[in-house]
């Protein structure tokens, strides 16, 4: 459906629509504190579990909390956090590719074993058994997501390094005199960083999820931070009751990714830029 | 081809022995200090000696490179440890959970080749026909659904609303239902797509033209040699994602509390069990480069063009 869509509007209107509704998504977000009606972990017992009112317009959850403000505040953890991971990532890819890339030899050997190394334990796996033996807590997801990211990023860049290094461009400003960081920061970085805003977009929807899923195993964001992974978990109990608990938090990733997802690949699709 | 084979399983052994370095290192520089947490484990409120004690038995006082080549050799002889809550070899602990694991996994990868392989296929031999946009669907919300979420969508349609399958726990066929979908799901998201991809990219080449200028049917173009050769990148897609599969796992038995291998890890994670954890994740990095490897070697029987070629190693 989202694809026979997207086949009818053409990317460039694809392209426009997700931006708009991202940035509606990063305004309502960012605005969080004044758009909340209530305080999204004041805990009020009397009002548990109550149906969608006018104080509550999405309703409460089982310690009367109110469930549109911890969707509003769980927004800022899990897009924030989820930014900072693909900064993060980005940056460090950034620097290791271009290194890698630029100056081979042993340099190039020593990093790209290292991210083999990172990259022979699954993932995902790998951020659990980080945060396994430092400890539950956001702040270990957050560097474990970084840690296993960048690598994927650094071997993208440093192959289009490679390729880049062979350009009569670059041969040139290096017989000119030119020094490998000036070659590097005029040259070579500029016709790279398009590229990682694209891949960029693609992680946001990957380190959205793996967010919300650790947070769901109960290694991430602890309570009561408002987090829509951890909101799932605590939901989980009341799905025979109170199935909007975990509803719609899910729904909130599930848009978000989508979006993030959709222009990510629009995006790549425009300037032919394969995925990793 | 021979020497290809042993040149590829040469190949794991130091991407192998880095994992390990890196787990081990990632345990040693962590405040966790694994005497502490064998007692905490153990509740056992411990004295500075008992401490100490604990600390030379797990052989903390060596150095570090002497403690890694102990574990190195520990681990090739299948010697975890023991572990910290229960003290039985943390092996034997695996063990006995392994096979709802692989039962659960199995079965999910079943289900996720049934979907995909004709979906991706008929999706790409007709390009924006009904299946393409079927799949191309399927495979953009497999992608951005989370599958813990997934799981308990399901449970609230299939379980709580229709009554059809159990919420949780496993025993019957009936358990084994609703894991094994959420674990397929983003599996057939992704293998519709590679399928479907790769099928479109076959049909253009000249091989196709050719066998059509010979006359030969088009259903046996497609059956004999398109999907044959389409299937390749589905299948280094397979082995790329035993490691989604061995994480899905976790995920999918904290939903549906599956008495696996996840939740006992996950359980560990919250004892500070480290023998434990250490085990499950160099377990696992194991179980992702072996089936790697095989996945190379189903490739080299099924495309001949690999072998002849003797590909470049990756």
């Amino acid at each position: 459906m989202i694809k026979a869509l997207q086949k009818k509007l053409n990317n460039r209107k694809v392209i426009i629509l997700c931006s708009l509704l991202l940035a509606a998504i990063c305004i309502v977000t960012i605005l969080a504190p004044w758009l909340a009606p209530n305080d999204p972990i004041m805990v009020n017992l009397a009002q548990k579990l109550q149906p969608p009112s006018a104080a509550y317009p999405f309703g409460t959850d089982h310690l009367g909390r109110c469930i549109l403000s911890r969707l509003l505040y769980g927004a800022r953890i899990s897009l924030g956090y989820a930014a900072l991971i693909c900064m993060a990532a980005l940056g460090i890819g950034l620097v290791v590719g271009v290194l890698a890339g630029y100056l081979g030899g042993w340099v190039d050997y020593v990093l790209m074993r290292i991210g083999d190394g990172l990259i022979a334990i699954p993932s995902l796996l790998f951020v659990i058994g980080f945060v396994g033996i430092w400890g539950a807590g956001l702040k270990q997801v957050v560097l474990g997501l970084i840690l296993v990211q960048w690598v994927f990023y650094a071997r993208v860049i440093r192959g289009m390094v490679i390729s880049l290094k062979e350009e009569q461009y670059i041969t040139a400003a290096r017989i000119s005199g030119s020094s490998s960081w000036k070659v590097i920061k005029k040259h070579v970085a500029p016709n790279v960083i398009s590229s990682l805003a694209v891949m960029g977009t693609l992680e946001m929807g990957w380190a959205i999820m793996n967010l919300s899923s650790m947070s769901f195993l109960g290694l991430g964001v602890q309570p009561p931070t408002p987090e829509w992974g951890a909101m799932i978990l605590e939901g989980k109990s009341y799905i025979r009751t109170n199935p909007a608990l975990m509803l719609y938090p899910g729904i909130c990733i599930m848009v978000v990714v989508i979006v993030f997802n959709l222009l990510g690949e629009s995006l790549s699709e425009r300037f032919g830029i394969k995925r990793r | 081809m021979v020497t290809f084979i042993i040149k590829r399983i040469i190949t794991i052994v130091p991407i192998y022995l880095i994992a390990i370095l890196i787990t081990f290192g990632m345990i040693h520089l962590s405040p966790v200090d694994p005497a502490e947490a064998y007692f905490t484990a153990a509740h056992v409120q411990a004295t500075d000696q008992l401490l100490e004690q604990k600390r030379q038995e797990l052989g903390l006082d060596q150095p570090f490179l002497l403690q890694y080549i102990d574990t190195v050799l520990n681990i090739s002889q299948f010697d975890f440890g023991t572990s910290y809550v229960t003290n039985k070899p943390v092996w034997d602990e695996i063990a006995t959970r392994m096979p709802a694991t692989i039962q659960l996994a199995l079965c999910s990868l079943l289900i996720a080749i049934i979907v995909s392989v004709p979906l991706g296929f008929l999706a790409g031999i007709k390009r924006n026909g009904v299946m393409d946009h079927a799949s191309r669907f399927l495979s953009f919300i497999g992608a951005s659904i989370p599958s813990f979420w997934l799981g308990y969508l399901l449970i609230f349609f299939f379980s709580v609303k229709l009554d059809l399958f159990p919420v949780e726990g496993t025993g019957t066929w009936k358990h084994l239902v609703l894991p094994s979908i959420t674990l397929a799901f983003p599996l057939i998201a992704l293998y519709t797509r590679l399928l479907r991809t790769s099928v479109m990219e076959n049909l253009q080449e000249t091989y196709v033209l050719f066998a059509r200028t010979r006359g030969i049917r088009e259903y046996s173009i497609m059956g004999k040699h398109v999907l044959r050769i389409a299937i390749s990148p589905m299948i280094t897609g397979l082995g790329m994602n035993l490691g989604h599969l061995l994480t899905g796992t976790i995920i999918v038995e904290a939903v549906f509390s599956w008495p696996g291998l996840g939740r006992f890890f996950i359980d560990a994670i919250f004892n500070r069990d480290v023998p434990v954890i250490q085990a499950y994740v160099l377990l696992a990095a194991g179980a992702f480069l072996l089936g790697n490897l095989i996945v190379d070697l189903i490739q080299l029987y099924i495309d001949p063009r690999i072998s002849r070629k003797g590909r470049q190693l990756p």
